[in-house]
């Protein structure tokens, strides 16, 4: 199976990053995502614009098992290479439902170089309805609600963990079919639902 | 898309390359991340010097898209040297629309200064940094501020303004004033006026720094706490002047020193062009201005 890439790479690219972007800098707000390619992916067709827009051949991503089937169309797409190991990728792909989230298995980067650290981008079902949680951090005004359904019983002691770790730690893209949300380091929970 | 197309014959859309504009990207995403820590990037040789925004320039051209309006300023003015050739460069090489008012841009890329208009959260204000690094003349080793920084190091950085203080009585830095981002890392603000520093303080827009000979990239988050380092018994004060903007009356501006004749005359004025004018627009009128002539007239 082949699947092809975007109708206009260099505009499609900027607009997934930029959304990528503005969903790192207000972390837990929902935004549209830049643009869809490839909905047959197993990565679905925000994840996989997202690999396609940021991956190339200086970057090595991992997935988990139950994306394994889209190594040979990332690597085809981006010249990217799969890596076995998570501490070593810059990027790593995820199924909530599907797959075990273990955030300190991922590359955590270094206390000189706080940026060699995996992100990692997470497909969801949704990014609402699921039971709250409050964050605060750089880019939210006051507190914000985050409501992703299906999060792991520990995530926000994962979570927690990864924020003591600052400024080392990884980052992470929720995304649905057609939306994405930011949930950096920087950002703590600061009180979840029980 | 046509007009794009047409204005970038030869060129790929905002000039650098797919591969690069990734890199930078990924570059970014980790500066946001990690508000105030500089980020390596393999800055790219741009079709200007060093010193005149390589690293602004690459930061906004890797965010640029088709839909942006841009704004260019240089010590706050539209109409000045880099500011002209920056604007033309990105209306050449990616046909995006430009403006001079601040309320409009969704895109501004500043040399020395923050517009005097607040922002907004769709906005991205994109610095032209010199010198990333804040501790770099306290210490030349980049091994070594990396560790400073790493262990969140900063004495230095209070000795220098305690020495300050010692030899002057009060903090003499005016520019490039050192802050501390989000409780973490203290970061260079690049050359803007210490008149400028609250503006950074949980301001609504991303901020984004590009250090292109020094090869850095940095970031402060929309809504990060940002404070200038000072001591109790001398806390952070941000310049005033003691006389309004010359042209347009202003008393909340930055103003610039202009020599008017060989006999010691000066005025102060706006540095911030589109804030005087939208001022002066709006009816206010200085010490040395003419009242603005009504839109229509002006026509003529």
């Amino acid at each position: 199976m082949s699947l092809a890439g975007f109708d206009n790479p260099v505009l499609d690219q900027q607009a997934t990053f930029r959304a990528v972007m503005q969903a790192l800098a207000e972390p837990g707000r929902i935004l549209p995502a830049g643009a869809r390619v490839g909905d047959a992916s197993p990565l679905g067709p925000v994840a996989r614009a997202i690999a396609l827009s940021l991956l190339d051949f200086e970057v090595q991503f991992h997935l988990a098992p139950s994306l394994a089937e889209a190594e040979g169309d990332i690597t085809f797409h981006t010249g990217s290479r799969r890596t076995d190991r998570r501490d070593d990728a810059e990027f790593a792909f995820v199924t909530l439902a599907r797959d075990a989230l273990d955030l300190a298995a991922y590359a955590q980067g270094t206390p000189d170089y706080p940026d060699r650290s995996t992100t990692v981008i997470i497909k969801v079902e949704s990014l609402a309805g699921g039971p709250a949680m409050t964050i605060r951090g750089p880019g939210i005004a006051g507190t914000r609600r985050l409501e992703i359904p299906g999060l792991p019983a520990d995530f926000a002691a994962q979570w927690a963990a990864n924020a003591g770790r600052a400024p080392l730690g990884v980052d992470l893209i929720f995304v649905t079919n057609e939306a994405v949300l930011g949930l950096p380091r920087s950002t703590r929970i600061i009180e979840e639902a029980r | 898309m046509s007009r794009t197309a047409e204005n970038y014959r030869g060129y790929n859309f905002a000039y650098l390359d797919e591969q690069t504009k990734r890199m930078i990207r990924r570059a970014i995403l980790k500066a946001i991340a990690i508000p105030g820590y500089q980020v390596p990037f393999a800055s790219r040789e741009m079709p200007m010097p060093y010193g005149w925004g390589t690293g602004g320039v690459q930061v906004t051209a890797a965010i640029l898209g088709p839909s942006d309006v841009l704004k260019v300023i240089d010590q706050g003015a539209d109409d000045t040297t880099n500011a002209v050739s920056i604007r033309q460069f990105f209306e050449k090489t990616a046909g995006v629309e430009t403006t001079t008012e601040t309320e409009k841009a969704t895109v501004i890329q500043t040399r020395h200064r923050i517009p005097e208009a607040k922002l907004q959260g769709h906005q991205v204000l994109v610095y032209q940094v010199p010198i990333p690094e804040p501790l770099r003349f306290l210490e030349p080793r980049e091994t070594e501020t990396r560790t400073l920084h790493a262990l969140a190091e900063y004495g230095l950085m209070h000795v220098r303004l305690y020495e300050d203080i010692a030899q002057h009585g009060h903090i003499a830095k005016t520019y490039d004033y050192p802050v501390l981002v989000a409780h973490r890392y203290v970061m260079a603000p690049s050359p803007i006026p210490k008149f400028d520093n609250p503006k950074m303080h949980e301001s609504a827009a991303l901020q984004l720094f590009g250090a292109g000979r020094e090869k850095r990239i940095y970031a402060i988050p929309p809504h990060t706490k940002v404070v200038s380092l000072d001591f109790e018994d001398h806390p952070f004060e941000a310049t005033k002047f003691e006389q309004p903007c010359a042209l347009c009356g202003a008393t909340d501006s930055y103003l610039d020193e202009v020599i008017t004749d060989d006999k010691g005359g000066r005025m102060f004025v706006c540095s911030d062009t589109h804030h005087c004018e939208s001022r002066r627009a709006e009816g206010h009128v200085g010490r040395l201005g003419t009242p603005a002539a009504p839109v229509t007239e002006a026509a003529e």
